[in-house]
């Protein structure tokens, strides 16, 4: 499930700009451990944002996006109180979901 | 192991994922996003990726930017973005030349959304970094080169 | 590693390779850009995630007693947090120590939620894949010190003795290198490759080490803390790493502190 996101999202001139923090290891699959085994590729695969139940952004991440995936990104339609749903998926099938209201 | 994971994608969260594409209609039956454009992650070279993203020779246009520091402290986290003020704007891609697989991260914007995504990237080594716009159906380039070093004590 | 070296060695031998006057100029090109990445960077701080996690484990009950944390008393009193890092280390009388925050919410851990000292520092920092608690919890609580000056006077006696056992392993020349912290960090204007060195027998350059504490390090993929920082400090130095919580690296860290006092702090930071 991993730890919460950490979802940013406000309001100017009719713009509302999201900032997303993704809590994720993000591996590679290049890296060795200390015992010289390769480390298997983990990584955050699909990302998306929505507002209400509008998408607003639908990202592709490979596995060089870095540790802790932050991302930031606006769109026009928003006002205050409104919703950001942020939800992502992992090459494991693992997922999580987090909301912030808009300020 | 791709199997798996897309057993995973059939099954699982990713049925809801693509459940919340379509209703949203930004994806029809069949297009590539709900599926994670694994042709093109996979792919090595800069030709190979943009093939695979169906932007084979993307026009260079000054209405591209990439945005992000001209040196970077450390390859592990590097601050780069896509911005351009082309009309509708509806994917935008961001590639590391010399990555062992050049695609980084790649965005769908549904209309309203700015062309202006901003995120953070891996980079094993000095690099030319491209960004790549989808605009009126048509691809555009731009590209920027960033310095990789480690300054100070240790790794 | 080695292509991150060869890279420094170029991008050192293109400010060499200019002629004197432009080298100062291309020196501090670099520095700028340098800079534009930390800013940008600063903005959406991965400690950021950390320090959420903290707040919950906090007051989550946990531990064989199942109590949370928040009867711990960082040196202001059972549950006051606000500006208690900021203070830290101080001499406690129930202990009859002078504790740094690590120390003390260790010490909480084991009084309050009745863990073993084995169990709580066995994984006192996170490797890939593994998170520290510790981490989270020292993020948490050195953000609610925010804004407030470092305040470490050192007038107890004991506390006292702790910053003068401080200021003399900073100085003391030991190991296979016979290096001592003051050797880098003793006079203004040092430099590793593009890194400046502080001053850190200055309050300006004390303050400016301190105030960013626990920080995410861009190098490492991690929050570290003030503990982890300076034992590593000891092992780049060809020292022998002390313990955890050693009292060699409170007594560094009460000098640091008082020497930093009045600075005030900005934490989680984003460091190299």
């Amino acid at each position: 499930m991993g730890n919460p996101m950490k979802i940013r999202a406000a309001n100017k001139d009719g713009v509302t700009e999201v900032k997303v923090l993704v809590s994720h290891e993000m591996e590679t699959g290049q890296r060795k451990d200390s015992a010289g085994a390769i480390v298997p590729a983990w990584f955050i695969t699909e990302l998306i944002a929505k507002h209400n139940d509008k998408v607003v952004l639908a990202s592709e991440f490979g596995p060089s996006v870095s540790k802790n995936p932050y991302l930031a990104f606006k769109f026009k339609g928003g006002a205050k109180g409104d919703k950001i749903v942020v939800s992502w998926k992992d090459n494991k099938g693992d997922t999580r979901t987090d909301e912030a209201a808009i300020g | 192991m791709n199997n798996q994971r897309r057993n995973v994608l059939k099954t699982g969260s990713g049925a809801a994922l693509m459940g919340i594409l379509a209703a949203a209609g930004i994806i029809k039956p069949g297009m590539a996003l709900a599926d994670w454009n694994k042709a093109a992650f996979d792919a090595k070279s800069m030709a190979d990726t943009l093939k695979a993203l169906g932007a084979a020779s993307p026009a260079d246009s000054k209405d591209v930017q990439v945005t992000g520091p001209d040196i970077a402290e450390n390859g592990a986290v590097v601050p780069v973005g896509v911005s351009s003020t082309l009309p509708n704007v509806t994917m935008v891609a961001i590639l590391i030349e010399k990555n062992p697989n050049a695609l980084a991260a790649s965005f769908v914007l549904p209309e309203g959304t700015e062309a202006n995504v901003q995120t953070r990237v891996k980079m094993g080594q000095t690099s030319n970094v491209y960004a790549l716009v989808k605009s009126d159906g048509k691809f555009f380039m731009a590209t920027k080169e960033i310095k990789v070093t480690l300054g100070g004590c240790g790794g | 590693m080695m292509f991150q070296r060869l890279l420094v060695t170029l991008v050192g031998g293109a400010v060499l390779a200019a002629s004197a006057g432009s080298a100062l100029a291309q020196d501090s090109k670099v520095a700028d850009e340098l800079a534009k990445y930390r800013d940008a960077l600063a903005d959406g701080n991965p400690a950021d995630l950390l320090e959420v996690k903290g707040e919950g484990l906090w007051s989550e009950k946990r531990g064989p007693k199942n109590a949370s944390l928040e009867q711990c008393d960082l040196g202001l009193g059972p549950g006051k947090l606000e500006g208690a890092y900021a203070q830290l280390p101080k001499y406690f009388k129930d202990t009859n120590k002078v504790m740094d925050v690590e120390s003390r919410l260790v010490h909480c851990m084991v009084t309050l939620q009745g863990f073993t000292q084995a169990d709580v520092t066995k994984q006192w920092y996170s490797k890939p894949g593994k998170e520290s608690d510790i981490e989270a919890l020292v993020t948490f609580i050195g953000a609610k010190s925010n804004g407030m000056p470092i305040n470490v006077p050192a007038t107890h006696p004991e506390e006292a003795k702790m910053a003068r056992m401080g200021e003399y392993i900073f100085y003391r020349r030991s190991g296979p290198q016979d290096f001592s912290c003051s050797i880098c960090h003793g006079q203004e204007g040092k430099r590793i490759r593009l890194q400046d060195l502080g001053n850190l027998t200055t309050k300006e350059g004390a303050g400016f080490a301190m105030k960013t504490w626990p920080s995410y390090r861009v190098s490492q993929g991690a929050v570290w803390t003030m503990q982890r920082r300076l034992i590593d400090c000891m092992r780049q130095a060809r020292w022998p790493e002390p313990n955890y919580l050693a009292d060699s690296i409170v007594a560094l860290e009460t000098y640091l502190q008082k020497t930093a006092t009045g600075t005030v702090m900005d934490t989680p930071g984003i460091e190299r």
